[in-house]
């Protein structure tokens, strides 16, 4: 039985002057999902996924956030979108960047509470108890009263992660949020958000992690020259692709997992 | 050989000290008024809106760009004539270095505002704030740690250009000095003297400035390495 999308995407593109970025994506995301998306560099992924919190603005085509199509249609341009009505979406869909953006002139705890009191207006109180609860899922409580720079890179990241968490968002997107860390601390944040995935929040992950991608996510999405290539269960896109720039992909991976 | 003697200057030390507190009294004016006014024309300039940030490019830099003397005189000569305003000096000069040192603060603030990286506007906005809540709690308050060194400089420069309020009888401490080196024809203990004021009083605030700096740097990033 199939349930209404939480998210739809129909048609969407993307250029940056001449540079025709994205070039027609259309997507339902059920409630629940988590889909990984994997292309190589400059193949839209990562352009893609900020479309979906508008912090790039569509240059054609529609979103459709719970039921509600976001923007106002023009006739023969492309949608217009108020500010408004961009700041109550992406209050719903929460983001991790690869480079986690944490506010350096906040402590741990602030960063957190930062959206629940200024945005959506909670007092102290019941936002420090929130923001401990989301701090102790990702494990870091006794860093509430540390700056970001006494952190490592995934510790940083899982406060971003709760930060974004925080606000109880309808949908999390997660941009390559392992790609800028050493080594040895990728697996503290992916098992953060394998265990984020595992209560049935509805994500999309941008990643280079591609047996985080098979064991974790539900559906797996492959683009190349903006566009979606192949789309399906991991087993099925990434042990059995069909498309050929998807086997090339996975064959140039595949030199480096011994 | 010279014979130093300072007696004449110590004896008369009384008006010296009421010319450093004119100095004062126009320096602080003109920053309690440039800073709020440079902190709304760089936020003007910054602005999407074209019809906010093209004044206040056009204010911003008229005022850079023409010697601070002609405002002076242009404030306390032409102002008068042209509009039957009568100015008292300080007024003239309050007016004159109020807008003067905003078109500079202006850019000090822009300048800290654009260092600021892409990624703290983003997280900002990720989380559903808005332009100007983002620009307030997140992009000034690191924006403004930042700024301190360019802040400093130019406020030392605008303490030494408020020299230039003399030419229209406002009694600061030049002012004082030269009434001084007058009455008593000794000019060279007179502006030694006054030079030493100057670096006194500037040197010490740079001082206060640098101990905020460092305890500043103690919540990340900053400044002072």
């Amino acid at each position: 039985m199939s349930q209404e999308p939480i998210l739809t995407i129909r048609g969407l593109h993307k250029s940056f002057g001449d540079n025709h970025v994205l070039r027609g994506i259309d997507l339902d995301v059920q409630q629940g999902d988590c889909i990984a998306i994997l292309g190589a560099s400059g193949s839209g992924k990562s352009t893609f996924l900020r479309c979906l919190n508008f912090m790039e603005i569509p240059s054609d085509g529609a979103i459709t956030h719970a039921g509600k199509t976001i923007g106002t249609e023009r006739p023969g341009k492309p949608r217009v979108y108020s500010e408004d009505e961009l700041t109550k979406v992406r209050q719903k869909v929460g983001m991790v960047f690869q480079q986690f953006n944490l506010f350096p002139h906040k402590t741990v705890l602030g960063n957190i509470t930062e959206g629940l009191r200024i945005v959506q207006g909670k007092d102290k109180a019941s936002s420090d108890a929130r923001a401990r609860e989301e701090l102790a899922r990702v494990g870091l409580a006794e860093k509430a009263d540390e700056y970001p720079s006494r952190l490592s890179g995934g510790q940083k990241q899982r406060v971003a992660i709760a930060r974004a968490l925080a606000l109880a968002p309808e949908l999390m997107l997660f941009d390559e949020p392992t790609s800028a860390l050493d080594p040895e601390l990728v697996g503290e944040v992916l098992n953060v958000i394998r265990g984020i995935a595992d209560e049935g929040r509805t994500m999309l992950l941008v990643t280079h992690e591609i047996g985080f991608a098979y064991h974790v996510a539900n559906r797996v999405i492959f683009m190349a020259d903006g566009i979606i290539q192949e789309e399906g269960p991991p087993e099925q896109v990434l042990k059995n692709p069909q498309n050929p720039l998807t086997q090339a992909f996975l064959a140039r991976h595949k030199q480096f997992e011994f | 050989m010279y014979e130093w003697d300072f007696t004449a200057v110590i004896e008369n030390s009384g008006l010296l000290w009421q010319g450093l507190l004119g100095t004062l009294a126009i320096t602080g004016t003109a920053l309690a008024f440039g800073l709020p006014l440079g902190l709304m024309l760089a936020l003007s300039r910054l602005s999407p809106r074209k019809w906010l940030a093209w004044p206040a490019g056009f204010i911003i830099e008229f005022f850079r760009t023409t010697p601070p003397l002609v405002q002076l005189f242009w404030f306390f000569f032409a102002l008068p004539i042209l509009m039957d305003i009568q100015m008292t000096p300080y007024l003239a000069a309050a007016i004159t270095f109020s807008i003067q040192s905003s078109a500079f603060f202006a850019e000090v603030f822009r300048a800290g505002i654009v260092s600021i990286e892409r990624g703290q506007w983003e997280a900002a906005r990720a989380i559903g704030m808005q332009r100007p809540q983002a620009m307030r709690r997140i992009i000034l308050p690191q924006a403004v740690k930042r700024m301190i060194p360019a802040f400093t400089e130019r406020s030392i420069e605008l303490m030494k250009t408020t020299t230039l309020v003399a030419t229209v009888s406002y009694a600061d401490l030049l002012y004082q000095a030269n009434e001084l080196a007058q009455k008593t024809f000794r000019p060279i203990e007179v502006f030694t003297v006054t030079a030493l004021i100057y670096f006194t009083v500037i040197f010490g605030l740079s001082l206060c400035v640098q101990a905020v700096e460092r305890r500043l740097a103690v919540s990340g990033d900053s400044t002072v390495r």
